[in-house]
């Protein structure tokens, strides 16, 4: 039986505008930004340094410090706009609707306090059992997200788990509320490699049963191509490709995509030499004009100078180039 | 989390020291505050007219040549008595109080100056040589500080000025009074900058740039002064400010209790010390003239110490 | 192109003490706890060549890289730079400084914030007394900035006008200025981002290959270091389990850890490779397992394994191995 919540995404973002009043004028850092995440899936944003992909999710829950500000466009969480509601509302459906996880499991956790604590006083917050329950809960939980002897750990302080287990802790943290998103910085940066791949592991098997809807932010194309469903790249504060992850990692059809893709080391070859793209990334109060991309783009055309590529559909995804407009 | 306001690119890099001043953000937030900037231009002021004592002032208080016992105890000029020749009265030795203020804020700041350089001085050099060095240096230096700290400043100077007066009978107090009570203070207010300057040397050795210089085989003064103190001073310079106050204080404390200046060479805390006599006998503007200046200024100092504070934490932006 | 090894490290080891405080552990009656960051590392690299060592947190590369250079002096063990050994007390001496340089991983760190980048990159050259005026100096910096594919004009900057990347490309400079020709890389890319990285990579490729530069590469990254290196070492818990040329360890991993470790990087290509499920994670370097460290995860552990210390064998230092078992 399909209930209609299976159509409608959870997270919808709509011409996002993110702005910083500063003493140098003011900055745009993120120039409408648009996609949707629908229940059950894994949306990986990438990008690099200043991209704005932490601005993004940032923007989404709320937590955007001043000089920042939403300058225009809506966040609806299922349907509902919350891009406007006041603090004490948005501090509500962040604890019980989204929830988060951040890079540093260090500071994600509150040393002082157990973590069955954390764990029951969310729960509690915001659901409505009684302590014993919640306790049961948070005991599941943990045995979830694969912590052995659940029932013993629940009353360790963080500083007594290893960085994977105390990432794993945050999951359950993240789940503890039932949301029905949640957003992910960077999860598995801080991690060792091989940990890195079980932490992914758990978060996609958690959230697909419960479908939950998740934002990854990172700038690890590796991450993203083994849990991400969809994907969307972010340049200078633009997403300029989006679509299924295949799609994107195997065959990117935006220039800087490519540059990104083929820039990334392989680990069955070794090529003469790694594909690179000149330049940087430009500071944002030096974006050129029209493609943000035009002056390090190996097909740029006159056209890219004047006027700025919106997302169109190609194929299975969009992609804001006008290599790809012109008679596809 | 926080998300650090995305940068806007390199502050332009003009070539002259001026323009990087000017461009800076500090000048700007400076600015923006115009209680800082009042306390700024008093505590200037200030600071000038002591400095033009000899030129602003109607007289000499320190001469005893041009001083009268007669004028003594001269009301203001606005009030009943009063004499033209001294605008806001005179003391208990007829010195002009307008002079003697100026003249005595010259005392109390190259007091407060030299025993707050000492003070620095000691305290940087100590603080940079625990923290780089580590070990048992750094245990013994900071038991040291430690010890210094259960020695308030009066104690100190109580102390000093003892050991002082007995070694040198027969030199008159005024020759040593000075170095004593900038010995004093300068014995009483390194700690802080130890501490600080420690704890900001414990993270800055840490850092590659340092091993990079190590690498290269610098030796380790070159190390400490030309790349560990350029980076790490950043907060002293707020204790500096904040500590001027407090030195003046000091000095006006110990002048006060008969421990500091002869009363030939009297500071602010002398003329506050001399009025507070003669206060109920209802020569008020003895102790209040001196005394209001000296608040006003510390305040002002203060106030720019505490803007100081606020604006270097990245965190307040 | 000599035979000889151009820097040799033979039986490094390094201790460090992370006991208590003295009175502490008196009144609590424990004893002294000791960290072994580095257990009898030997290996040796050709002139010319680059070798890398990979492992994750607390495998003790970055050690190693530190002792190497002199900046951590180690609890036993020698190194030698072109036959030149490490004197323990004094270091290398002063001819041999000049050609030993090294790139740090951080670049908002290895720069100091308030030198001028000029400064910066001549620092090696004053330190060694090669300029011998301020216009040589001047024109030298000029020089290697352009080599590193930077301004000259970039000379009076500060570091934070830069980005990561080009402060990566100074630090580069600043490492060539004293004429160096063996690099020990200390994760050199791992704070940039991917198409930065590139850049640096490629750099420092060209630049190996134009100057003749012998590099001792660190790096937890197998892709990078796929396409860096000449020979790999692999490191576990302080010891090094797997020494082989490149194509060789990619191609044929023999060691359980190297061959978790490739198969714990994420599938970019999206082969669908089948992958051995990871097991646990690298345990608390202060109370190791006994005998070879990595027997709790090793799907081919024994009873040998648990109590004997296995040796480097033919680059291999696994019982299982060499004993030529299989799960």
């Amino acid at each position: 039986m399909t209930s209609p919540s299976v159509t409608s995404p959870v997270l919808e973002l709509r011409n996002l505008v993110v702005e910083f009043v500063t003493r140098h004028g003011t900055l745009r850092a993120l120039d409408g930004i648009s996609f949707s995440i629908a229940p059950g899936e894994v949306l990986g944003v990438v990008g690099e340094s200043g991209a704005g992909k932490s601005l993004t999710g940032a923007a989404v829950i709320g937590l955007l410090e001043p000089p920042g500000r939403i300058a225009s466009g809506e966040v609806l969480l299922a349907g509902q706009r919350i891009d406007h509601l006041p603090i004490e509302e948005l501090r509500h459906i962040r604890g019980k609707r989204i929830g988060t996880i951040f890079q540093d499991p260090l500071t994600s956790l509150d040393p002082l306090y157990r973590v069955g604590e954390q764990l029951i006083e969310t729960i509690r917050t915001h659901l409505p059992v009684s302590e014993q329950e919640a306790r049961a809960r948070a005991i599941a939980l943990l045995a979830e997200v694969g912590i052995p002897a659940p029932e013993k750990r629940i009353d360790g302080y963080p500083h007594e788990f290893s960085g994977g287990m105390r990432q794993r802790v945050v999951i359950a943290l993240a789940l503890a509320a039932e949301p029905e998103l949640i957003i992910a910085d960077e999860p598995t940066t801080a991690l060792d490699v091989s940990v890195q791949a079980q932490i992914i592991a758990v978060l996609k098997k958690l959230c697909r049963e419960r479908g939950t809807a998740v934002m990854l932010i990172t700038h690890d194309m590796g991450v993203i191509a083994e849990t991400a469903d969809r994907v969307a790249v972010m340049y200078a504060g633009r997403v300029i490709e989006i679509g299924p992850v295949r799609d994107v990692v195997k065959s990117p059809k935006h220039p800087y995509a490519k540059g990104l893709m083929g820039s990334i080391p392989a680990l069955d070859e070794r090529p003469e030499r790694l594909l690179q793209i000149e330049g940087a990334m430009p500071r944002l109060n030096a974006i050129p004009q029209g493609c943000s991309f035009h002056p390090r783009c190996p097909h740029v055309m006159p056209r890219c100078h004047e006027a700025r590529p919106v997302l169109a559909t190609v194929g299975a995804g969009q992609v804001a180039c006008f290599l790809h407009e012109v008679g596809q | 989390m926080t998300i650090p306001p995305p940068s806007a690119g390199p502050t332009p890099s003009g070539d002259s020291l001026w323009s990087r001043i000017m461009a800076h953000d500090l000048t700007y937030l400076f600015f923006r505050s115009p209680l800082t900037v009042v306390a700024a231009i008093l505590s200037l002021a200030i600071m000038l007219a002591a400095l033009m004592a000899p030129w602003l002032a109607s007289m000499d208080p320190f001469d005893p040549a041009q001083v009268y016992l007669a004028d003594a105890n001269i009301p203001p000029v606005w009030q009943d008595g009063g004499d033209p020749r001294f605008v806001l009265g005179t003391d208990d030795q007829g010195r002009d109080l307008y002079s003697a203020i100026l003249y005595g804020m010259r005392v109390s700041l190259v007091i407060g100056l030299s025993g707050v350089a000492l003070a620095a001085t000691i305290g940087i050099t100590l603080g940079l040589v625990a923290g780089y060095a580590g070990g048992r240096i750094d245990a013994v230096i900071m038991r040291v500080a430690d010890v210094q700290l259960t020695f308030p400043a009066i104690l100190i100077a109580l102390l000093v000025n003892g050991v002082v007066q007995a070694l040198s009978k027969g030199t008159s107090r005024e020759t040593w009074a000075f170095g004593v009570l900038i010995l004093s203070i300068g014995l009483s207010f390194w700690v802080q900058y130890a501490r600080t300057i420690r704890g900001s040397t414990l993270i800055e050795k840490n850092k590659d740039y340092i091993h990079a210089a190590r690498l290269v085989g610098q030796p380790t003064p070159l190390i400490l002064l030309r790349h560990l103190l350029p980076n790490v001073i950043g907060p002293v310079l707020v204790i500096l400010t904040i500590n001027l106050g407090l030195a003046i204080i000091t000095e006006a404390t110990l002048s006060f209790l008969g421990v500091g200046l002869p009363p030939t060479q009297p500071s602010l805390g002398t003329l506050i010390s001399i009025g507070n006599k003669y206060l109920f006998s209802g020569d008020w503007w003895i102790v209040t003239f001196p005394g209001l200046t000296l608040a006003v200024f510390v305040l002002s100092i203060n106030l720019i110490g505490d803007w100081l504070r606020d604006a270097l934490n990245p965190r307040l932006q | 192109m000599s035979a000889k090894p151009m820097v040799s490290v033979t039986h490094a080891r390094k201790v460090f003490d992370v006991s208590q405080p003295w009175l502490e552990r008196v009144l609590s009656g424990q004893d002294k706890q000791m960290l072994v960051a580095v257990d009898d590392v030997s290996f040796t690299i050709k002139k010319g060549e680059t070798f890398a060592l990979v492992g994750e947190s607390g495998s003790g590369k970055s050690t190693v890289a530190r002792m190497v250079t002199g900046l951590l002096p180690a609890s036993s063990g020698t190194f030698s730079i072109d036959h030149v050994p490490l004197d323990p007390e004094h270091g290398y001496p002063l001819a041999l400084r000049r050609r030993l340089q090294m790139i740090f991983q951080d670049p908002y760190a290895s720069l100091d914030p308030r030198w001028r980048v000029g400064q910066i990159i001549a620092e090696p050259m004053k330190a060694f007394g090669l300029a011998s005026n301020k216009d040589e100096e001047r024109a030298r910096v000029s020089q290697l900035l352009k080599l590193v594919g930077l301004d000259p004009a970039d000379a009076v900057k500060f570091p934070h006008q830069f980005s990561g990347g080009q402060r990566q490309r100074i630090a580069i400079a600043r490492a060539l200025a004293s004429d160096a020709d063996v690099i020990v890389c200390d994760e050199p890319t791992s704070a940039l981002d991917v198409s930065v990285q590139a850049q640096i990579l490629n750099l420092m490729k060209d630049l190996q290959r134009d100057l003749g530069l012998t590099l001792l590469f660190i790096s937890h990254n197998l892709a990078v270091v796929r396409y860096m290196a000449d020979v790999i070492g692999v490191m576990y818990l302080g010891r090094l389990v797997e020494v082989a040329r490149v194509e060789t360890l990619f191609a044929q991993p023999r060691h359980p850890y190297t061959r978790m470790l490739l198969d714990a990087v994420p599938d970019l290509a999206m082969t669908g490779r089948s992958r051995q499920p990871v097991q646990g994670e690298v345990p608390n370097p202060i109370s190791p397992p006994s005998g070879c460290t990595f027997h709790p995860r090793c799907p081919l552990a024994n009873a040998r394994c648990q109590t004997e210390i296995p040796l480097m064998v033919d680059g291999v230092a696994c019982h299982a191995v060499q004993e030529n078992r299989k799960a």
